[in-house]
């Protein structure tokens, strides 16, 4: 009998690489924390008792399974095609990203070490890290751009609150590219005691395939919500990309379902032809970042090129090498979305749904709204509303002109 | 100029370690970088470590960083680094680039490969490219009579020893300590213990590096290692200085005592 975590496709699980993609660009001084976190996924996913464990966790402190929504109102800015919004929003800490944390915290403590450390650049990975390490009594440090710190500061005071303590990081560009290198620092010197919580599917080999497999349970239950409610699969499925996550979650689950269209939505900024955006995918071309190989901003020399996104869950000048695969081998497509096509669509789920996204998730919403115009009225979308705005209500007061 | 092998018989033969300085290309700026390792080719220096200035150095510490950035700000690319190559190694000194594996792979591995060679350069370090990852800089770094140094670390299980191990070519890189490059007040004894494992698996030289800043500190590990490796120490006196000249004294002045220092 196979469990819940093996029953999962398993691309890239045995050799880490995607095609071309992924692999291991660390030093010698971690690859022993490599294998070891890797030997120790494989055990735990075979293991019955880690899997009730894990769902149990989802279930009772999550609150999974999440609903699926139809968004009846907003429909008429999409084309007329029908929306689900999978509410990864309403999951404990407002987020997708407590299902990836739970899942790795669990092989934390699986592997006797105490403390944990991770990068976050919206604070949704910092929050729900932090809220973990509490659950589970482990020391977490988060790093965080202290950049982010100022735009994210609701969610600075939301890790503090519950016992982490929080880095801002001063190097290269203050955003999460340079918080992820802190961390990476931090781990190379504290490796013996310290889990690294990565909270994206990007980073080297196991990250991308053990962050997808813990958030794989978002596209499991939607494929099965979608079903009992039109008795068929959708048309299309989409989510917003950064490190790619919470996309990765939704998509995998239908990856063999070939009649099913799979789009991700980049952090266009200000336009991919200003320069000025974080859309890896789109703009970018394949190289090294963390770890990893897959698209990546970056000039001639191999030298990152700074990201920008009015999200700072999205800044991001790489992304997951799973992603890079599934662009090239074209079973997925990613379109740029910009900083006003997203606060636009923000604003429009806000008022015709009562459903504050994440600026990050407008970015998915903003690319349903042009995809539904595409497939018309019979088509049916299901999207992934990964998180909720109340994180952002100050950038968004300021782009709206409102007064706090 | 002889080959890594050549020094490090050479050496042996002197009964001392080598003495191997590092120092990014473009810093404290094009000009200055390489006067500074001229100077340290006539001051006792046996291998120049010229870095390639890289966005994302995860495993530098902040003094590394700073210069790091100074390069990148004076627009060090490849292009001058390979210019740096070309005239540090008509002193004569036996030259190497460290280089993250993100610049080499955009810049094309073979082109880089035989830039290096045509520029002089007989052997690259890289810190963040795993053997497991080398296929194709194995062939080329063999086609174009380039060294591969890789790194092992205190963590490495003699697994890991065995793989990096027979693959590496010139001298095995012993990072003295689980952490970033910086000076630390002593040396850790796992410096020690990692060469002993690394010589049951080779009979190649074993330089050890990361941390290493003081004359003591050389003196103690030139009597277990083949090569003392310095990058920190001297960055950070650059960054204190205030003129060329001043920093050429310094520099001088600091590499002639490692260079006493290494002897047994």
């Amino acid at each position: 009998m196979t469990t819940f975590l093996q029953d999962l496709n398993k691309i890239g699980v045995e050799t880490g690489h995607f095609g071309q993609f992924g692999g291991r660009f660390v030093p010698e001084a971690l690859i022993s924390a490599l294998d070891q976190l890797e030997t120790e996924y494989l055990k735990a996913a075979a293991d019955p008792k880690f899997n009730d464990e894990f769902q149990n966790l989802l279930k009772d402190y999550v609150g999974r399974p999440n609903p699926l929504t139809e968004a009846k109102n907003f429909s008429q800015y999409a084309g007329g095609a029908r929306v689900f919004l999978k509410r990864e929003d309403l999951n404990h800490t407002g987020s997708h990203k407590i299902n990836n944390v739970l899942g790795q915290a669990l092989l934390t403590v699986r592997m006797g070490k105490k403390r944990i450390i991770a990068e976050t650049g919206a604070g949704q990975h910092g929050v729900a890290t932090a809220t973990a390490a509490a659950l589970f009594g482990l020391e977490c440090i988060i790093y965080m751009g202290e950049e982010d710190t100022v735009r994210q500061s609701l969610n600075v005071a939301r890790m503090k609150l519950l016992g982490a303590t929080v880095v801002p990081v001063t190097t290269g560009t203050k955003t999460l590219k340079d918080a992820i290198n802190e961390a990476m620092r931090d781990w190379v010197t504290n490796v013996e005691t310290t889990h690294y919580l990565l909270g994206t599917v990007a980073g080297p080999h196991p990250f991308p395939t053990i962050g997808r497999n813990f958030h794989s349970i978002i596209g499991v239950e939607a494929r099965q919500q979608i079903l009992e409610k039109i008795g068929k699969l959708p048309t299309a499925i989409t989510a917003c990309v950064g490190g790619g996550s919470n996309a990765i979650g939704l998509f995998h689950p239908f990856i063999n379902d070939k009649e099913v269209q799979i789009h991700g939505y980049e952090a266009a900024g200000d336009g991919i032809e200003t320069g000025r955006h974080a859309a890896t995918l789109s703009g970018g071309s394949v190289g090294i970042l963390h770890g990893t190989r897959s698209y990546v901003l970056q000039d001639e020399n191999g030298q990152t090129l700074p990201s920008h996104s009015i999200s700072a869950g999205l800044d991001y000048p790489g992304v997951g090498p799973e992603h890079a695969w599934l662009k090239d081998s074209g079973r997925a497509k990613y379109h740029p979305i910009t900083d006003s096509e997203a606060m636009e669509a923000f604003s429009l789920l806000s008022r015709t749904e009562g459903i504050i996204p994440a600026i990050e998730t407008a970015h998915a919403i903003a690319g349903t709204m042009k995809l539904g115009k595409e497939l018309g009225k019979d088509a049916t979308i299901v999207v992934n509303c990964s998180g909720r705005g109340d994180k952002d209500v100050e950038t968004a007061a300021k782009w709206f002109n409102i007064t706090i | 100029m002889g080959s890594i092998q050549e020094i490090f018989d050479k050496t042996k033969s002197e009964n001392r370690a080598a003495l191997i300085a590092y120092l990014p290309a473009g810093f404290p700026s094009f000009e200055g970088s390489i006067a500074i390792m001229k100077e340290m080719a006539n001051s006792g220096v046996d291998i120049i470590e010229i870095g390639v200035p890289y966005s994302d150095p995860l495993m530098d510490g902040p003094t590394i960083q700073a210069a790091v950035d100074i390069a990148l700000e004076h627009k060090t690319g490849i292009k001058e680094v390979m210019e740096t190559v070309s005239e540090v190694s008509k002193t004569g000194v036996a030259v190497l680039t460290m280089s993250y594996w993100s610049p080499i792979e955009k810049w094309g591995i073979s082109k880089y490969a035989k830039q290096l060679n045509q520029a002089g350069g007989i052997g690259v370090i890289t810190p963040d490219l795993p053997p497991d990852e080398s296929e194709a800089w194995i062939s080329e770094s063999d086609a174009n009579n380039l060294d591969r140094i890789f790194v092992v670390a205190p963590s490495s299980t003699e697994e890991r020893l065995k793989i990096v191990t027979d693959k590496v070519t010139g001298f095995v890189y012993a990072a003295s300590i689980m952490g970033v490059t910086g000076t630390r007040s002593e040396v850790s004894n796992k410096a020690e213990e990692l060469v002993k494992r690394v010589r049951k698996h080779t009979n190649l030289p074993i330089a050890v590096g990361l941390g290493v800043s003081t004359v003591e500190q050389a003196q103690e590990v030139a009597k277990f290692a083949d090569g003392v490796i310095i990058g920190s120490a001297f960055v950070k006196k650059i960054l204190e200085s205030n003129d060329l000249p001043e920093t050429l004294l310094i520099i001088s002045q600091m590499c002639r005592d490692f260079a006493r220092a290494v002897r047994r």
